[in-house]
C-alpha cells in the first residue's frame, strides 16, 4: 500500500477530517497574515509603541461581544471633514471665529466610552489659536466643556482634565457626559447611558489671518475588531493572525529535522551495535536527564530571545542522542528477511542504513512527527508566559503573557486571554487528532482495535 | 530468590553508576551554557566582592584614605581571585564550576533569600522543593492509579460509549497542564470566585492544624486538576489500547478457555506483562511533568521551585537559575534511576539474566 493511499485513510475517521480541517484553516490564516501585514510591517504595528494605533480604544472587547446583547459602544471618530461649518465671523486684526457642529449617533445602551481625546493641529505665529467647547445631549440639555488653547500639534485628554471632572461633580466626563440625567428614580441604581444623538459644537478663535486649525475628536469605545485591543490599543487580530505563521513554522521545523535525525541515528546505531550503539543510547538517556525548559530558560536569560536562536537550540538539544522508541524498532528489524537479502548482494552498511531501514520505517514516525508539531508550539508558549518570548513577533503565547501581566484575570479582560488560548487550543487539539488516527493507520497493532 | 536479588542489584548499581556520569556531563552541559556568557565567573566575583565587603567593615580600614582603600580592596580582590581560580584557564575553572555543581555549592543569590532569611542558594532549593514534591506527587500519584483503574474498565469494555468517550477525548492532552491552569483558574476564581487564584494557603493562614490542612487542600484543587486534565485522557487512551493488545495474546485466550475469573486473568495476564512499559510511559510523563512544573507553579503562584526559577528570572538572579537548572538535572536522574530499579524489579528478563543474550 502507497503512502498516499494511507494518508487517504484518514476519511475514515472523522476526528482527524476535523484535524485536517484546522490544518488548512491554519495554512490559509497563515498566508493571509503574511501577504495582508508582511513581515516587517507586522514587527511595526506590534511594536512600535502606541503612537501608530492612537485611534484605538484600549483593553476593548471583541465587536462579535455585542451579538450576545452586551451593546458595548464602538470608537466614534469626529474627523474634520465630519464637522459642518455653522457660521463664520470676521474679528478685528485679520481673526474670525468659526463655529463647527459635530452631530453623531450614539445608539448603544450597554456602556458608557472608554475616554475622549481631541487631537489638534494648529498654524500661527505668535498668537495660538483657542477652541471654546460645548457639548449637548440627546435631551436637549447644553454643558460647557471649556476653553482650551491650541499650541502647534498634541493631544486635549478631556477625560482626564482635572477641571472639568470637578465641573461635572467628580464625575469621569466620558461617562457624565452620555448619562441619563439624574432623576430621583433611578437615583442609586447603575448609571447608564442615554442613547440619541448627540452634538459637540466647537468655537473656534483664530487672532492671524494665516491661521488654521484641524481638530479630531476620538471618543473611543469598549469593542474594536474581531479581537479586540489590549494595553497598549495594539489591535489583538493582528498578534493572532501573525501567531499561526510563527506556530507551524516552529513547530514543522523543529518536528521535521528532529524525527529525521531520531530514526537516522537510532537506525544507525542499531544497525552497527557494539560501541556505537551503546553511545547513541547513552547520549539518549543525558538527553533524557538534561532539563530541556530551564536550559532555554538560561539561554534566554544569558545570551538572546529570538526565536530562531531558540529553534536552533531546541534542534541542537534533540541531536543529542536518538529515540529509545525506534532503536527497540530497528533493533527488531535487523533480522527481516529482505535486509539480509540485501547484505547477501552485497550491500554496503550506509546503503542497507540509508536505502533500505530508513525508509521503511519512515511512515511509521508520521504519527509521531504529526504530534510532536504542537509540542513545539506549546514549548514557545511556555517560555513567552515566562517573559522570555521573542522581543519583535507577535506569537500566541505573547498575548497570553501581556494578558496575564496585566492583570487580564483579575480585572476580566477575558477575550484576551480566551482568544489566544482558543488558538492554541484548535492547533493542539488539531494535530493530535490527525496523529492519533495516522497512528492507528500505521501502527499495525493498532489497525486492527 | 538470592541470586535474583543479586541480579537485579548488580543492575541497579550498573544503571546507577552509568547515570552518575550522566549527571555529571549533564551539569557540566548546564555550567558550560551558563559560563558561555561569563555567568559563572559572575557569581564567583561577587561572591568575592562580598567578602571583600564584609572585610573593609572593619573600623581600622574605614578611616583609610579613600585612594589607599581602593588599592587596599583591589589588592585582596585580587588574592582571593585566585584563591577561588578566577585567573586559571576556562577548563580548569569549568572543572571547579562542576565539582561545586555536583555538591550543590551555588553560593549567594543575589536577590531572592529564603524564608528564614538566608541567602545561601541551597537553603532557598531545599525550602522550595517539599512544595513541589507536595503538588507533583499528589497530582501524579492520582493520575497513575485513576489512569491504570479507567484503561483496565475500558480494555473490559471496549466500544463502548464510555471508551469511544475517553478515545474523542484523548487529543485535549495536547496542551500542558498550565494551559488549563489558566482556564480553569479563569472559570473557579476569576467568573465563579469559588477557589483561590493561586498559593498555598489564605493569606491568613488558619490557626488550627485541620484548618489549615484543608487551606492548603483548597490551595491545591486547582493545580493538580490542570496536571490531571493536562494528561488523563491521552494517558488512559494509551493504556487502555495497550491493555488490549496484550489481551489477545494466545495465553490470554488460553486462560481463558480454562475458565478462569476475569479478574483474575486482568491480574496475571494482562496487568503482569503490561506493567513495566506502562510504568515507563508514565515515568516519562514525570520526566516531561518536572519541567512543565516550571510553568504551572508560575500560574499558580505556588512556591515550588518552578515558581522559584521564574522569581529568579525575572530578577536575573544569577545563581539561583544555574542552582535550579543543576537541580532539575538532579530530579530527573533520581526520576530515571527510581524508574530502572522499579523496572528491573518488575521485568523478569532482568531477574533472569536474559539480558545478555538480546539486549532490549
Amino acid at each position: 500500500m502507497t503512502l498516499w493511499m494511507r494518508l487517504k485513510e484518514l476519511r475514515r475517521y472523522p476526528s482527524a477530517m476535523a484535524g485536517v480541517f484546522v490544518m488548512l484553516l491554519l495554512v490559509l490564516m497563515s498566508i493571509y497574515a503574511v501577504v495582508r501585514y508582511p513581515y516587517s510591517q507586522a514587527i511595526t504595528l506590534w511594536r512600535a509603541g502606541e503612537m501608530v494605533w492612537l485611534e484605538n480604544p484600549r483593553n476593548a472587547a471583541p465587536k462579535w461581544f455585542n451579538w450576545f446583547g452586551a451593546d458595548l459602544p464602538e470608537t466614534i471618530i469626529l474627523t474634520p471633514e465630519k464637522g459642518r461649518v455653522l457660521a463664520t465671523e470676521a474679528l478685528g486684526g485679520g481673526g474670525k471665529r468659526q463655529t463647527v457642529l459635530y452631530t453623531f449617533d450614539y445608539p448603544w445602551k450597554g456602556g458608557f466610552p472608554r475616554e475622549i481625546s481631541i487631537f489638534f493641529e494648529s498654524t500661527y505665529v505668535r498668537t495660538p489659536p483657542q477652541v471654546l467647547l460645548f457639548w449637548r445631549t440627546p435631551d436637549g440639555r447644553e454643558i460647557n466643556l471649556g476653553t482650551q488653547v491650541l499650541r502647534r500639534s498634541g493631544r486635549y485628554l478631556l477625560s482626564a482634565d482635572p477641571a472639568l471632572i470637578k465641573r461635572l461633580g467628580d464625575r469621569p466626563p466620558h461617562e457624565a457626559l452620555f448619562a441619563r440625567p439624574a432623576l430621583a428614580a433611578n437615583a442609586g441604581g447603575p448609571e447608564r447611558p442615554l442613547p440619541g444623538r448627540y452634538e459637540l459644537i466647537c468655537d473656534i478663535f483664530t487672532f492671524e489671518p494665516e491661521s488654521e486649525v484641524k481638530l479630531k475628536t476620538i471618543i473611543y469605545g469598549q469593542v474594536h475588531g474581531w479581537a479586540g485591543t489590549d494595553h497598549l490599543r495594539r489591535d489583538i487580530s493582528i498578534a493572532l493572525l501573525w501567531g499561526a505563521p510563527i506556530a507551524i513554522a516552529f513547530g514543522m521545523s523543529a518536528a521535521l529535522t528532529l524525527t529525521l535525525w531520531y530514526l537516522t541515528i537510532s537506525a544507525l546505531g542499531a544497525w552497527f551495535g557494539g560501541w556505537i550503539d551503546a553511545l547513541v543510547d547513552r547520549l539518549t538517556e543525558l538527553r533524557m536527564i538534561l532539563p530541556l525548559l530551564p536550559i532555554l530558560i538560561m539561554i534566554g536569560m544569558f545570551f538572546s530571545r529570538s526565536l530562531w536562536l531558540i529553534l536552533a537550540v531546541i534542534i541542537a538539544y534533540g541531536l543529542i542522542g536518538g529515540s529509545k522508541g525506534y532503536r527497540a524498532m530497528f533493533l527488531q528489524a535487523r533480522a527481516l528477511p529482505y535486509l539480509e537479502a540485501a547484505r547477501a548482494y552485497g550491500a554496503g552498511n550506509f546503503r542497507i542504513v540509508f536505502r533500505y531501514l530508513v525508509p521503511r520505517f519512515l511512515p511509521l514516525a508520521i504519527p509521531a512527527f504529526v504530534q510532536a508539531i504542537p509540542s513545539y508550539v506549546f514549548l514557545e508558549a511556555s517560555l513567552a508566559l515566562l517573559g522570555l518570548g521573542d522581543p519583535l513577533l507577535p506569537t500566541w503565547g505573547k498575548i497570553i503573557q501581556d494578558a496575564y501581566s496585566q492583570g487580564a484575570l483579575f480585572v476580566g479582560y477575558y477575550y484576551w486571554i480566551l482568544l489566544p488560548a482558543a488558538m492554541l487550543l484548535v492547533t493542539g487539539v488539531g494535530f493530535a487528532m490527525v496523529g492519533m488516527a495516522l497512528d492507528r493507520i500505521f501502527n499495525p497493532k493498532l489497525r486492527t482495535l | 530468590m538470592l541470586e535474583n536479588l543479586r541480579r537485579v542489584g548488580s543492575y541497579v548499581t550498573v544503571r546507577g553508576i552509568l547515570l552518575f556520569f550522566t549527571i555529571v556531563v549533564a551539569i557540566w552541559f548546564v555550567i558550560l551554557i551558563a559560563n558561555l556568557g561569563g555567568a559563572m565567573d559572575k557569581i564567583i566575583k561577587s561572591q568575592i566582592a562580598e567578602q571583600v565587603g564584609i572585610m573593609f567593615q572593619n573600623p581600622d580600614l574605614q578611616q583609610l584614605p579613600e585612594a589607599e582603600k581602593r588599592k587596599l580592596y583591589d589588592q585582596h580582590f585580587e588574592i582571593l581571585a585566585k584563591q577561588y581560580g578566577l585567573d586559571k584557564p576556562f577548563i580548569e575553572r569549568a572543572a571547579r564550576y562542576l565539582w561545586n555543581g555536583i555538591t550543590l555549592q551555588f553560593g549567594f543569590a543575589e536577590k531572592i533569600s529564603s524564608d528564614s532569611g538566608s541567602r545561601q542558594v541551597r537553603l532557598i532549593l531545599v525550602e522550595r522543593l517539599p512544595y513541589t514534591l507536595l503538588l507533583w506527587g499528589t497530582a501524579n500519584l492520582f493520575l497513575f492509579l485513576f489512569s491504570v483503574y479507567m484503561a483496565l474498565i475500558l480494555s473490559r469494555r471496549y466500544g463502548s460509549l464510555l471508551d469511544r468517550i475517553t478515545v474523542m477525548l484523548a487529543p485535549t492532552s495536547a496542551p500542558p497542564p498550565w494551559f488549563y491552569g489558566i482556564l480553569l483558574i479563569l472559570v473557579f476564581a476569576s467568573m465563579l470566585r469559588l477557589l483561590p487564584y493561586g498559593g498555598v494557603v489564605d493569606p491568613i493562614p488558619p490557626e488550627t492544624m485541620l484548618g489549615y490542612v484543608l487551606s492548603v487542600l483548597k490551595h491545591m484543587i486547582l493545580p493538580v486538576s490542570s496536571v490531571i486534565i493536562g494528561a488523563l485522557f491521552a494517558t488512559i487512551y494509551s493504556w487502555r489500547t495497550f491493555f488490549l493488545i496484550y489481551s489477545s495474546e494466545d495465553y490470554v485466550e488460553l486462560a481463558k478457555a480454562k475458565g478462569l475469573s476475569s479478574r483474575s486473568i486482568e491480574r496475571r495476564y494482562i496487568l503482569r506483562p503490561t506493567l513495566p512499559p506502562i510504568v515507563t510511559s508514565f515515568a516519562l510523563m514525570l520526566i516531561g511533568l518536572w519541567m512543565g512544573g516550571i510553568i504551572t507553579e508560575t500560574v499558580f503562584a505556588w512556591p515550588g521551585l518552578g515558581r522559584m526559577l521564574y522569581e529568579a528570572i525575572g530578577q536575573t538572579d544569577t545563581p539561583v537559575i544555574v542552582g535550579a537548572n543543576v537541580i532539575y538535572g538532579y530530579l530527573l536522574a533520581i526520576s530515571v534511576f527510581l524508574l530502572d530499579i522499579l523496572y528491573a524489579l518488575l521485568d523478569p528478563r532482568v531477574r533472569v539474566g536474559a539480558m545478555g543474550g538480546q539486549k532490549l
